[in-house]
């Protein structure tokens, strides 16, 4: 199928495979590789795969981990620089990364990517090394035709159908053991495939059924973010709430490892011993460690509750001035994640009916 | 013509110029002229807080004593200034050192008249206090500001 | 992300923690600044820190910088000498709008090591004095020994054309000048001016910019017409980190000089 098509054309082909009890993203050898007939049951601080049809291949919906780690991985080597006579050269570090198929992005996944985008390309600056990534990067999405009670991309217009973003789309369409999938393109690499793989045209049944089963996708979702949460936040910043929720967050940064869109970081240098030789490292860091706002004579947020308000803050509300859009995709990792069972979208509906 | 000099000077202070002219003849009859070299000793901490003045020329050191210490300069005052808020409270004692900085001219208010003044005359106390208040408030912030020391770990 | 290299032509004391040092460049020309923009300093090994450019912008050639030594990069900063060699990313962030100004009554407030990041805008301000209609520059520091750029403070003061007053928090008997906390001296500078023309820049420990806003907005200075500089945690300057982040801005690119009106609201917040 496409997956192997894509190997044997030389792609390195990062998608879905069941490990250590949950779906993660990591190289393919062979589409047997996918976690055919497995579906998640995800709850607040839940998830567990069980059995489903036995002929789809695609029922489980996000796992803990996101894509993000393969364009903007959680350790980077930024540049190195060495000891000399009269001072220190400084070289860049050059990463190959090799071109790369992201197969079975979600529609919110892939909404995710799109904000990393914006986040790495701000306008006065460009990760270079990201943007190489991206360039090198093919994006196969799957449609989603289920959605875990955590999901709730309907609220946040990124799912479950994606209608741009992708070079390549796929809906499962159907329960038995030959289901047809629907493919659309998104660009002209993804036209290209297409091409190659010679695929009879789709037909009116086939739009139908995919049509089907993103109302199915819509109609699993309970869980939903209130509309005008931007300034609901933004206009609250001492609500009671604040301080109910910090009596449940462990402040254990879960939430923020989980986030396909939680972008901050650190940088370290490190030495070796003799001294001569240094490299500097960036590495995923979260706004809910006390080092984070950590100002010369202390940290600027001191309480959980400060650091639960800024993350979810920035999240729904300043990611908007920042970045033109919610930084939020409505793919409740975070929710499934937290060791609490923290509801961001419960959360939410307290200031919302605070409001009314 | 002394007298009339006072009351003009009253009239231009913040403290004083929202009183009207009956006010401020009654309170400039309170008033007296002083005069302190540089260095002078204006009054100690534990005195009689007889006087509060209104600073028109000079500096003046407001100090705390420590024993093992030189005295610390916790306010300077300066023209237009008021210096010495013990006479409102009782005991009326001054609660630290002033000392003229350089040649200091000034106008004191003799603090038994000042009260005695409002005492018979209720609606003036009023005003005073609303008057007073304001400006003690002023200083009072400044004091808090000076009390949390927000140079003592700042960064570049 | 990668920084240039920069050799150290002088170094000098300001403060018992605080040096000053001249950089020249090695990695082709120095780039221009504006007045109130940082760098990302880098001594070998140790890692970076955001410091504010302190030296006059019509000369960029040589870059100066004012370090007071608070944590292991700044002081490997501090313990600099001539020769040593450093690396630098920027110049980055918003600036004093100062240029924008001409005509007005400016009035700089510095606390502590907050005249550093000014004197730019300072210079700018002394060397075209006649496009402003008054220049105050008020320092506060806590105590005496450690004003910054004393000699400095002299020299402008001995202008006609410039006020400049100095306080201290606390003094001992052989100090003369005012003792007493800055908003005290900015209250008095400001009773004699025309507070609608004021155009203020603030720049110190944040309470201490809190008060003077309200100071000169107590004095009917508009409140689009002062500007403050904030700091916050500052690792990759660019945007990208998230460290620095204050409500919706990032103080590295929207900072670290903001209008006082676009974050009046904020300052008032605790840990945001």
């Amino acid at each position: 199928m496409l997956v192997d098509h894509f190997i044997a054309d030389g792609w390195r082909v990062i998608g879905p495979r069941a490990a250590n009890g949950a779906i993660v993203y990591e190289p393919l050898r062979s589409g047997a590789d996918l976690p055919k007939g497995l579906i998640d049951d995800q709850q607040p601080g839940s998830y567990r795969l069980t059995d489903g049809n036995p002929n789809r291949w695609f029922d489980y919906v996000v796992g803990p981990q996101n894509w993000k780690k393969w364009l903007f991985p959680a350790k980077q080597k930024l540049w190195s620089a060495e000891k000399t006579t009269d001072g220190f050269t400084v070289t860049a570090h050059e990463e190959s990364y090799p071109k790369t198929v992201l197969f079975g992005v979600r529609p919110c996944d892939l909404s995710a990517i799109e904000i990393l985008d914006s986040v790495f390309d701000n306008g006065d600056f460009t990760d270079t090394a990201y943007r190489e990534r991206r360039q090198k990067t093919f994006i196969v999405t799957v449609q989603c035709a289920r959605a875990a009670s955590t999901c709730f991309c309907t609220s946040m217009r990124t799912g479950p159908r994606a209608k741009r973003g992708f070079d390549l789309a796929l809906t499962e369409l159907g329960e038995s053991r030959d289901n047809a999938f629907l493919v659309e393109s998104g660009s002209p690499d993804g036209d290209n495939v297409l091409t190659a793989l010679d695929c009879p045209a789709p037909e009116k049944q086939h739009h139908d059924a995919a049509e089907k089963a993103t109302q199915n996708a819509i109609n699993d979702q309970s869980c939903h973010m209130p509309d005008d949460i931007r300034h609901l936040l933004r206009d609250n910043p001492e609500h009671p709430q604040w301080d109910d929720v910090a009596d449940r967050c462990l402040s254990c940064a879960n939430c923020t490892l989980a986030c396909p869109t939680c972008f901050c970081s650190d940088v370290e240098d490190i030495n070796d011993l003799s001294g001569d030789h240094t490299e500097r490292w960036r590495s995923w860091d979260s706004c809910f460690s006390g080092a984070f706002s950590y100002i010369h004579g202390g940290s600027v947020r001191r309480s959980t509750k400060s650091r639960y308000r800024q993350w979810m803050t920035h999240k729904l509300s300043s990611w908007h001035d920042q970045f033109g859009t919610s930084g939020c995709v409505g793919c409740g990792r975070c929710i499934a994640w937290c060791p609490v069972g923290i509801d961001i979208t419960a959360e939410a509906a307290v200031f919302a009916k605070d409001e009314e | 013509m002394a007298l009339k000099g006072f009351e003009t000077i009253l009239a231009e202070h913040p403290v004083f110029k929202g009183f009207d002219h009956e006010t401020l003849s009654l309170l400039a009859g309170c008033a007296k002229n002083e005069r302190f070299r540089p260095g002078e000793t204006i009054y100690n901490e534990g005195d009689t807080a007889d006087k509060t003045y209104i600073l028109r020329e000079g500096d003046v050191a407001v100090e705390i004593c420590c024993p093992e210490k030189e005295p610390i300069i916790i306010e300077s005052l300066h023209g237009g200034d008021v210096l010495g808020f013990g006479w409102l409270v009782p005991p009326y004692r001054c609660m630290s050192h002033a000392r003229a900085v350089s040649a200091v001219r000034a106008m004191s208010l003799d603090a038994q008249c000042m009260r005695g003044k409002c005492d018979e005359n209720p609606a003036l106390g009023y005003a005073m206090f609303q008057h007073w208040v304001p400006h003690l408030a002023v200083r009072f912030r400044a004091l808090r500001l000076q009390l949390i020391d927000v140079y003592g770990c700042e960064v570049a | 992300m990668i920084p240039r290299r920069y050799r150290v032509v002088h170094v000098w004391p300001e403060l018992d923690d605080v040096m000053s040092m001249e950089l020249a460049p090695l990695d082709g020309p120095s780039p221009q600044f504006k007045p109130g923009q940082f760098n990302m300093i880098y001594p070998f090994g140790v890692g970076e820190a955001a410091i504010s450019i302190s030296g006059d912008m019509t000369d960029p050639g040589r870059l100066i910088h004012t370090t007071r030594a608070v944590g292991a990069v700044s002081s490997a900063i501090t313990g600099l000498t001539k020769g040593d060699m450093v690396g630098i990313r920027g110049p980055f962030g918003s600036h004093w709008p100062i240029e924008d100004q001409t005509g007005r009554e400016i009035v700089f407030v510095a606390g502590g090591l907050g005249l550093p990041p000014l004197r730019p805008a300072i210079y700018h301000a002394l060397q075209n004095r006649k496009d402003y209609d008054g220049l105050t520059i008020i320092h506060g520091a806590r105590s005496p020994d450690t004003l910054v750029y004393p000699e400095e403070l002299t020299e402008w003061k001995s202008r006609f054309d410039t006020e400049v007053d100095v306080t201290v928090d606390h003094a001992l008997p052989g100090w003369t000048g005012r003792v007493g906390v800055v908003t005290t001296c900015l209250d008095r500078a400001l009773a004699g001016m025309d507070a609608v023309n004021v155009s203020a820049f603030v720049c110190g420990p944040e309470v201490m910019m809190r008060f003077s806003a309200q100071s000169l907005i107590a004095a009917g200075v508009p409140c689009d017409r002062i500007w403050v500089s904030m700091e916050r945690n500052m690792k990759c300057a660019i945007g990208f980190c998230g460290h620095c982040q204050y409500g919706p801005d990032f103080v590295c690119r929207d900072g670290p000089v903001f209008r006082y009106d676009k974050i009046a609201r904020r300052l008032g917040l605790k840990e945001i």
